[in-house]
């Protein structure tokens, strides 16, 4: 049964099922369609919020990230910079005990030189001093009253020994027992130190003798820790050289060479705790904003999917509630690309394009909360810097976004050739047509490659500019950040948080960006979803309660001034009257496109008529529910349709309680046992397309169907198209038994039907032009009559 | 895929060349800009920095990022170039493959196939090159790079990257494994969607004649039912992807962090600027590692269904055409001529033959019918006058000359085709009637119109000969179509003229005025009429009886009825006695 003539202006989209839609499409009306989505997403409204909720709650989290990991950067930076006072303190309480006074004192005490007589006489007497001492030594006294103090004391460093051992004898200063040997080295560097420098005393006091330095510089406890003599004088050695032009890294390195416990007192210390709490916190931080993230999608994935599931039963149901009239003027491509492309876009766009669009607008918000809380300054610093960037980019994607389309039309044209002269294969080649058909690919494939190559390029450079922007901000954000930090208004720790926040507050424009497309696209989709969804169904026939039996049926049927067109302002048949007693046969015929098939779906109630009457038995179809006509009648029609199932399910569709023997005897009356029974599987095999069952087995199969439903009505359709003899004798056996005691109608193409036809209905441009049987319509000598002989004639 | 490689030239390798290049100064930049940072970050931290010198280092920076920038602008521009001019190249080269391709090559590839592969199969492949071959270069280049920098800045560190990225690749290759399989099931349930809403838009009528609307939603609701739990599940393993690598990532910098921070209390202050402005270049290099294992895995996933396709392409280019071009073309003594002599035929792994031992003869202007039952060979016939199958044995010779010896081209140019199935271009009706002629008359065109009934229907057509016909005529009948065809062949003016099953689709009143007009307007040429109906075929010189492959009748119509048992069965079945016996 085929509606070529009537499918008139069908809508072609040019993208069939497989074909991808535009990315960039657009739907017409975009704040209805978002309505519209609300309602159809009602019962997955919580579930949506929720996951949404999430979304937000996990983006939001993540900031916290950042600004948390800047508090640990500033912890861990802690350790880094020495506190100036502190070294100060400390060196001041070293030194405390290091003053002139003292020294004065301990040297009066050391120069206490016993220069007496007896001391002389016991020098002079002593037989362990060889006679050369005692002259240098009696030399020196006799200078002794002549030279300056000065002089004297270098005069005593020169003395041997045994003797100085007896004129600076071993005594104990401070409780410390000071030795002559230490005496005399004390003697020789104090005469060589200028004790107003600070500097040099600190290094004379370095050379001076262990016992001197306990003295000058006693053990001490500094903030608890104990610090010993050689410590401290460690500890002012390295850092005697150290003064205010000193380099940060010179007196670091004097820092790492310090005896620990002094340096451990100067050492900046990091909190480990508060190190640990950051830590922590910032574990948990990333475990709840991934657990909610995953939660999010998990939830989507479900909610789009059942979302998506809804929306294909929805079609499918409503497939069956159209009027065939629908059907006419849209192409079944059209239709299947409805369930599958568009509520695959639907779906996969509502599971993860709306939560990470979601996510980046929470995260935009939250970043420029995060970044103005922390400073404002920085905050404008980033935004501007970034938003500079942003502009370009905007262009850059306008025009990307150009040429994607221009590459999904030029390649749908593209495409369309390729099929076309593909498909036309042995036409292309028996008429030489393979130079055109060049020629034109050539050009097509220059405008897909010249599209190609501009929307690659393009949005192949957002990662890169994304990238770029980012890098910018760092920059401004380093720069200003330094600025602030030199002036001592921020901390470290801020600039590195707005490092971060530089990085996350460009990733959410370039993702709210993608997320606003692909909603447009997603809208442009659920529109056309809607659209068909919404379409005007069949009237409803719930208030019909008039019913005929198919099993106590007659066979009347009736015609009185039917009036029909399958436009309103065409009508094609004018004013038909006939009527049909029970048992009769009806032959239509007609030329090609003579709208045969008409009179079947006004019969079925496909189509409703205009005017006029039909009754079955004298009720009027009007008052019957297209369910109960199509009880009353079998129809075989010449599109062997037959879906991808058993052999079982094929022959006794729908028709309830048929036992597997009833449709063997089926298969049996139309002859085709033989053919099924050699089947693997037998009537479990599974028919498909393009299987190993023939045209004509086909066309026995769907006779084998109408037998099984057997109905008081028989609408055929005789096949046209060839099988070989043998199959062609078995189906019109078959259809002869199936018209046997059944009023049928039948669109004949045999001669022998026509022939044999109780009632010819000759058709011509989609109306009835002549009725009657074959001597009556011979008689006439009008169309039909033209129609029969012609075909005898050369 | 790598065979593919094939079809680059030169130049597409210099620029690959000159994109490494790029790319490695890239890369070089990338890992530099981090030294910038870390310039910065010190200088920012140490007390008594003047302003300029920040400026100047973020000068250098910028100026690394800006060079980046730049040569990721011309290699994406030499990328994408280099992958269309490719998909371009290998697009046309598999075009003119298949135009080169028999009927035999056609069906064992078959055409929905063919097309897949010059379409969606190049595509994949040339997303594949676009993006695969940036991060081809670039994720192993700056992998190798950036370790190559941290290698040595702190082992601790080195294995705490280590580990992310061992933690990275098996999180994306077990997802992977999990999910792979199921997208290909996915794509079949789709198919099954798509073949349940088919089934039932195709059967509408029946559907509705057998109130058997519940069935099939049922049935439909099975489908959707496994597509849905299906991909549910893929997309509900695939919610664990994101948020691990976020925590990879992000535990990642932690790890560097928290190493770091132990690393320094250790250290003494001397050591602490350095292990700090190392820790913080780690973390910015580590991401960088990380980042190019990821690039990497996902050319690890791009790659199958790219070899997939390649394979599929590769299959094609690969393919021996089996018919072989002849090179006559000069003038034949005579015209309209053809002659079958003991031809039979198989198709190249069959056992069985199609036709076997066939010949015949027509001469100029004569009508020669072939008639038979389905499967009888008819249409192998036509294919082989067509030289569209090579016959097995015997020859065919037309105007005397085997058609294995002509040009193509000059052998297409004496015949005139009409298939079974009629074919129509997107264009014009003009174009489609003067389809493969430059510059073919108006006149022409009208008068192979009128010949083919086809005048009438395109008169009434809005542009009426500028009408235009969308591809595969959705927008005409099927009688309409057949006629359009019957023009093309006529329009073309050709020596002989070939219907292949053509007069099946027209009623008999069109069928009997066409062949009136055929025969009154064409006198010259010879026509091969294979037919269904014997009404078409009855009045045709010499009538050839085919069935399973053998010629069992030849000669004229009442000859045949009385000596053919075949024909007689055949005609017995179309028209009753009488009617046979009236003529």
């Amino acid at each position: 049964m085929s509606n070529e003539d009537k499918k008139t202006s069908a809508p072609i989209r040019g993208h069939g099922p497989g074909g991808r839609r535009n990315p960039g499409e657009k739907p017409k009306n975009l704040s209805l369609t978002l309505k519209k989505m609300a309602k159809y997403l009602k019962p997955f409204m919580s579930v949506l919020i929720i996951s949404l909720v999430l979304a937000a709650a996990s983006s939001v989290l993540s900031i916290i990230g950042p600004n948390k990991l800047s508090d640990l950067t500033d912890e861990l930076s802690k350790g880094l910079v020495i506190n100036k006072e502190k070294l100060t303190s400390v060196t001041e309480d070293i030194t405390s005990s290091l003053n002139e006074e003292k020294i004065k004192r301990i040297s009066a005490n050391i120069m206490d030189i016993k220069l007496d007589n007896n001391t002389i006489m016991l020098i002079n007497g002593s037989n362990d001093i060889s006679t050369e001492e005692k002259t240098s030594f009696n030399n020196f006294i006799k200078n002794a009253s002549t030279i300056s103090k000065e002089e004297l004391m270098e005069e005593i460093t020169k003395l041997p020994n045994n003797i100085t051992n007896v004129i600076l004898p071993d005594s104990t200063i401070d409780n410390v027992l000071v030795s002559s040997d230490d005496k005399v080295a004390f003697i020789e560097n104090l005469s060589n130190a200028d004790l107003s420098n600070q500097k040099a005393m600190v290094k004379a006091l370095s050379n001076m003798p262990e016992s001197v330095q306990k003295i000058m510089l006693p053990n001490s406890k500094i903030e608890g820790v104990l610090i010993t003599t050689d410590e401290k004088v460690k500890f002012l050695s390295k850092m005697g050289n150290i003064d205010k032009n000193s380099s940060a890294s010179t007196i670091y390195k004097a820092l790492d060479e310090l005896p620990d416990n002094i340096s451990n007192l100067i050492k900046p210390k990091m909190d480990g705790k508060t190190i640990k709490s950051i830590i922590i916190f910032l574990v948990t931080i990333y475990l709840i904003s991934a657990l909610f993230n995953f939660l999010e999608s998990f939830l989507m994935a479900i909610m789009s999917n059942k979302f998506a599931k809804s929306l294909r039963t929805k079609i499918s149901i409503k497939i069956n509630k159209l009027a065939l009239k629908y059907f006419d003027t849209h192409l079944t491509g059209d239709i299947l690309s409805r369930v599958t492309n568009d509520v695959d876009t639907i779906g996969v766009n509502l599971s993860q394009s709306l939560g990470s669009l979601v996510a980046a607008i929470a995260l935009f918000i939250g970043c420029v909360i995060m970044m103005f809380a922390t400073n404002w300054i920085m905050a404008i610093t980033a935004i501007v810097s970034s938003l500079f960037g942003f502009g370009f980019m905007a262009t850059v994607l306008g025009k990307s976004q150009k040429y994607f389309l221009a590459r999904q039309v030029e390649l749908g044209k593209l495409n369309g050739h390729i099929e076309e002269i593909y498909t036309n294969h042995n036409v292309v080649k028996a008429y030489n047509g393979n130079y055109d058909a060049s020629k034109t690919f050539d050009k097509l494939n220059d405008n897909v490659f010249e599209c190609n190559r501009m929307s690659q390029f393009l949005s192949g450079l957002m990662p890169s500019m994304m990238n770029f922007i980012g890098n910018f901000g760092y920059v401004a954000v380093c720069v200003v950040g330094a600025l602030l930090v030199i002036n001592g208004h921020i901390t470290f720790g801020v600039i590195v948080a707005f490092m971060l926040y530089v990085r996350l507050f460009t990733s959410p424009l370039s993702q709210i960006a993608q997320g606003m497309a692909s909603i447009q696209s997603t809208c442009a989709a659920a529109e056309r979803v809607f659209e068909f969804v919404e379409e005007t169904e069949m009237e409803d026939e719930s208030h019909l309660t008039k019913k005929l039996d198919p099993k106590k049926v007659k066979g009347n049927i009736q015609f009185n001034h039917v009036k029909f067109g399958y436009n309103k302002d065409k009508v094609i048949i004018k004013d038909f009257n006939c009527k049909v007693k029970p048992g009769q046969k009806i032959a239509i015929v007609g030329p090609t496109g003579a709208g045969k098939t008409t009179m079947v779906n006004l019969l079925m109630k496909f189509y409703n008529i205009y005017d006029g009457e039909i009754l079955i038995d004298g009720v009027s179809i009007k008052e019957l529910t297209r369910e109960n006509i199509h009880d009353l009648f079998i129809m075989v029609l010449q599109d062997t349709w037959l879906f991808d199932g058993s052999i079982r399910d094929n022959v006794k569709y729908n028709t309830k309680n048929i036992s597997d023997k009833k449709i063997m005897e089926a298969l049996e009356t139309v002859g085709v046992d033989h053919f099924v029974k050699s089947l693997p599987g037998v009537l479990n095999y599974r028919v498909k397309d393009s299987d190993s069952v023939s045209a004509g087995q086909k066309q026995l199969l769907t006779i084998a169907r109408g037998m099984i439903k057997d109905a008081p009505f028989l609408i055929l359709d005789e096949a046209t198209s060839s099988v070989d003899t043998r199959t062609e004798e078995l189906v019109q056996k078959a259809m002869d038994k199936l018209t046997k005691g059944r009023t049928s109608f039948i669109i004949a193409h045999r001669l022998s039907t026509i022939k044999n036809a109780d009632l010819i209905l000759v058709m011509k441009e989609g109306n009835i032009i002549e009725q009657g049987n074959h001597k009556e319509l011979m008689r006439q000598n009008g169309f039909y009559a033209e129609l029969y002989n012609s075909q005898f004639k050369n | 895929m790598l065979r593919l490689i094939k079809e680059f030239r030169k130049k597409d390798f210099m620029l690959i060349f000159i994109c490494v290049l790029l790319i490695l100064f890239q890369v070089w930049l990338d890992l530099k800009l981090p030294d910038y940072m870390t310039e910065i970050t010190k200088l920012v931290q140490t007390e008594g920095t003047k302003i300029n010198e920040v400026l100047t280092q973020g000068g250098y920076m910028l100026l690394c990022a800006g060079g980046s920038l730049v040569a990721a602008f011309l290699v994406g521009y030499l990328v994408s170039y280099v992958s269309a001019t490719f998909s371009k190249r290998t697009r046309k080269t598999l075009f003119e493959k298949v135009q080169s391709f028999s009927m035999e090559e056609m069906k064992r590839f078959r055409t929905s196939s063919l097309i897949t592969r010059t379409t969606n199969d190049i595509t994949n492949i040339q997303m594949f090159i676009a993006m695969g071959l940036q991060m081809l270069i670039k994720a192993p280049i700056t992998a190798i790079w950036a370790i190559f920098k941290i290698f040595g800045k702190g082992w601790e560190w080195s294995l705490a990257t280590l580990v992310a990225v061992v933690i990275l690749l098996v999180v994306i290759t077990s997802l992977m494994i999990i999910v792979l399989p199921r997208f290909k099931i996915i794509q079949e349930l789709i198919d099954n969607i798509n073949g349940l809403t088919r089934e039932n838009l195709n059967g509408i009528r029946v559907i509705r004649a057998f109130n058997a609307e519940k069935y099939q939603e049922e049935k439909f609701e099975q489908g959707n039912n496994n597509l849905t739990k299906t991909q549910t599940f893929s997309q509900k393993v695939m919610s664990i992807m994101s948020p691990a690598m976020y925590l990879i990532m992000n535990f990642l910098t932690l790890s560097i962090y928290t190493i770091g921070s132990s690393l320094l209390s250790n250290a003494g202050m001397f050591d602490r600027l350095s292990i700090f402005s190392n820790m913080v270049v780690f973390s910015s290099y580590a991401m960088q590692v990380l980042m190019s294992f990821l690039m990497l895995a996902m050319i690890f996933i791009m790659y199958p269904r790219a070899s997939v396709s390649a394979n599929r392409i590769r299959e094609v280019l690969d393919t021996d055409e089996k018919i072989k071009d002849g090179n006559f073309k000069e003038n034949t003594k005579t015209y309209g001529e053809i002659e079958f002599k003991n031809v039979s035929f198989k198709y190249p792994d069959a056992d069985e033959y199609i036709l076997e031992n066939i010949s015949f003869k027509a001469s100029k202007g004569d009508t020669l019918a072939i008639i038979g039952s389905t499967g009888s060979g008819k249409s192998t016939i036509v294919n082989l006058i067509m030289r569209f199958y090579d016959v097995t044995n015997g020859e065919i010779l037309i105007d005397g000359v085997n058609v294995k010896d002509y040009k193509l081209e000059v052998l297409h140019e004496k015949l005139g085709y009409v298939p079974q199935r009629a074919v129509m271009f997107d264009g014009s009706v003009s174009y489609n009637i003067g389809y493969g002629k430059n510059e073919i008359p108006e006149k022409q065109i009208k008068k192979a119109a009128k010949i083919a009934q086809a005048e009438e229907f395109i008169k009434n057509m809005p542009d009426k000969y500028d009408a235009n016909i969308a591809s595969g005529g959705t927008n005409i009948s099927g009688g309409q179509k057949q006629r359009v065809a019957i023009a093309r062949a006529i329009a073309k003016n050709p020596e002989i003229l070939v219907f292949d099953d053509s007069f099946s689709a027209l009623d008999y009143k069109t069928d009997y005025l066409l062949r009136k007009q055929l025969k009154e307007n064409i006198k010259e040429a010879t026509s091969i009429i294979v037919a269904q109906r014997i009404g078409t075929i009855i009045n045709a010189d010499t009538i050839v009886v085919l069935d399973k492959g053998k010629i069992v009748g030849i000669g004229k119509h009442k000859e045949l009825l009385k000596k053919c048992k075949v024909y007689k069965e055949i005609a017995l079945s179309q028209l009753s006695k009488e009617e046979l016996e009236n003529e």
